[in-house]
């Protein structure tokens, strides 16, 4: 793709996350606490997409994420593709890769649940990761990942 | 001494080894149940949610052993109402108990005490979420009355869907081979998740709507269950099932002799008054057995083993 048809500016160095279903894009701005990003991030919201239709995508110049933080992005957005810049060149690029345990990421959906009467931190177990479906580790109601609150 | 002490959430973790070194540990206690064992222990009953049969259970446990026991049993005296964490509560409560037994109405709130405790907490209960001290109650009736718990036909009857004492039960039998018959109406079948975990462990069962004498017939266990009005949202849905499973006399006609009828209590209409004169009956008694499990539960989790309750020099005749 030619420069001139980029719909968001090149990066020099930093993260990039696409293909972010654009129902998602907020969720993954809170979910990464990109609001305390000190660096320039750039939102495109509603791009066209070859393969999604529409899409979202982020940039976030200077930033490198851990695996652990990047992997949380796999609870809403399992399908986003992940590509490290630095010096304008693609040298890394990742999927997310949904972990065991979910620590302080989503809300247990049972309202009787201590975890949502206390100030304290959630905490599942995903127990079937094609189907998407994780246990509370406390009140032990199973969720589906798909339509979760985030914390 | 140090104890290694162990609170306990939930006994559906428990291996078939633990619940017969429990079992052991609870005929120990039947055998002697006045001790001097925790002469120097406080034993912290906290009840958030009101349940006198249980409290008295296992205050009469902890009194029967020597200890001396502190705690509230209305949870409108507690700070709780007042806006105070459960952490805060359980941290502060550390401070002056050895042992915390705490019932509360919220699920998952034992897990979250354990984790936060210095001390062992033993779950009396969370929400519709775990009893372990019930399910540990109707295993040691069943091992009792039965003399095992190996290869046993259980009867579950009435509210399979909101009754955590059947599910608590069905998943810590799954060490012993049983066969389980579920018997509710179709609002208050066994959920699809329980099924599924009987497939999981090669544990054998029957679905029936039907509840007689025929179906009685095989059945060594026959475990009643109350259609609590509380846990209907539908009042009109609990008008139209709670009378479905009366358990009546002439029904017991072809029962087997070891056959035991249990039900955690309290009674409503589930069961004839007058089979309470039969050799069937066993509730009371399963009540009764719960103090005798509920010294072993308290015991473990401050860390005694069964050697120290067999060679225990603190009983009293």
């Amino acid at each position: 793709m030619k420069r001139e048809t980029l719909q968001v500016a090149a990066l020099e160095n930093g993260t990039v996350i696409d293909h972010i279903p654009s129902s998602k894009l907020f969720d993954v701005v809170n979910l990464l606490h990109l609001e305390n990003v000190r660096s320039e991030v750039t939102v495109g919201f509603n791009l066209k997409s070859k393969t999604m239709g529409r899409k979202s995508i982020i940039k976030i110049a200077n930033k490198f994420f851990t695996d652990d933080e990047l992997n949380q992005l796999a609870v809403i957005t399992p399908n986003v593709t992940l590509c490290i810049i630095r010096d304008y060149e693609i040298v890394e690029k990742k999927t997310v890769v949904l972990s065991d345990e979910l620590h302080g990421i989503i809300k247990c959906g049972n309202p009787k649940c201590i975890t949502n009467n206390e100030p304290m931190r959630t905490l599942f177990h995903v127990i079937n990761k094609e189907a998407g479906i994780c246990c509370c580790h406390y009140c032990n109601q199973q969720q589906k990942l798909e339509g979760v609150k985030l914390v | 001494m140090n104890r290694k002490t162990s609170s306990l959430v939930t006994i559906a973790e428990h291996s078939r080894e633990k619940i017969e070194y429990l079992l052991q540990m609870a005929t120990e206690f039947e055998r002697h149940p006045n001790r001097k064992l925790l002469e120097s222990k406080v034993v912290a009953t906290l009840f958030f949610e009101p349940s006198t049969r249980t409290r008295l259970s296992f205050e009469t446990a902890a009194n029967r052993l020597g200890a001396r026991v502190i705690g509230f049993a209305d949870p409108k005296v507690t700070s709780g109402t007042k806006g105070e964490t459960l952490k805060d509560t359980i941290m502060m409560v550390s401070n002056y108990a050895d042992i915390i037994v705490m019932r509360h109405y919220l699920e998952g709130a034992a897990r979250y005490a354990s984790e936060v405790a210095p001390i062992p907490i033993v779950n009396a209960g969370d929400g519709a979420n775990q009893h372990p001290s019930q399910t540990m109650l109707d295993l040691y009736s069943i091992y009792k009355t039965q003399g095992t718990l190996d290869n046993l036909n259980i009867y579950m009857v009435g509210d399979l869907k909101y009754g955590r004492t059947v599910h608590s039960l069905l998943m810590a039998m799954r060490h012993f081979n049983p066969t389980f018959h579920f018997i509710a109406p179709d609002e208050l079948a066994m959920p699809q998740y329980y099924k599924d975990y009987c497939k999981e462990h090669n544990i054998k069962y029957v679905e029936t709507k039907d509840f007689d004498a025929d179906v009685i017939s095989g059945a060594d266990i026959l475990y009643m269950t109350r259609v609590q009005r509380e846990r209907f949202t539908d009042l009109m849905e609990y008008e139209r099932v709670k009378d479905s499973y009366l358990l009546k006399k002439d029904m017991l006609a072809k029962a087997k002799d070891n056959m035991k009828i249990l039900h955690p209590l309290p009674r409503v209409n589930e069961i004839e008054y007058c089979i309470d004169d039969t050799k069937y009956a066993y509730y009371f008694q399963q009540a009764g057995n719960g103090l005798f499990a509920r010294q072993a539960l308290i015991c473990d989790a401050l860390g005694y083993t069964l050697e120290e309750i067999k060679n225990d020099t603190t009983i009293i005749d």
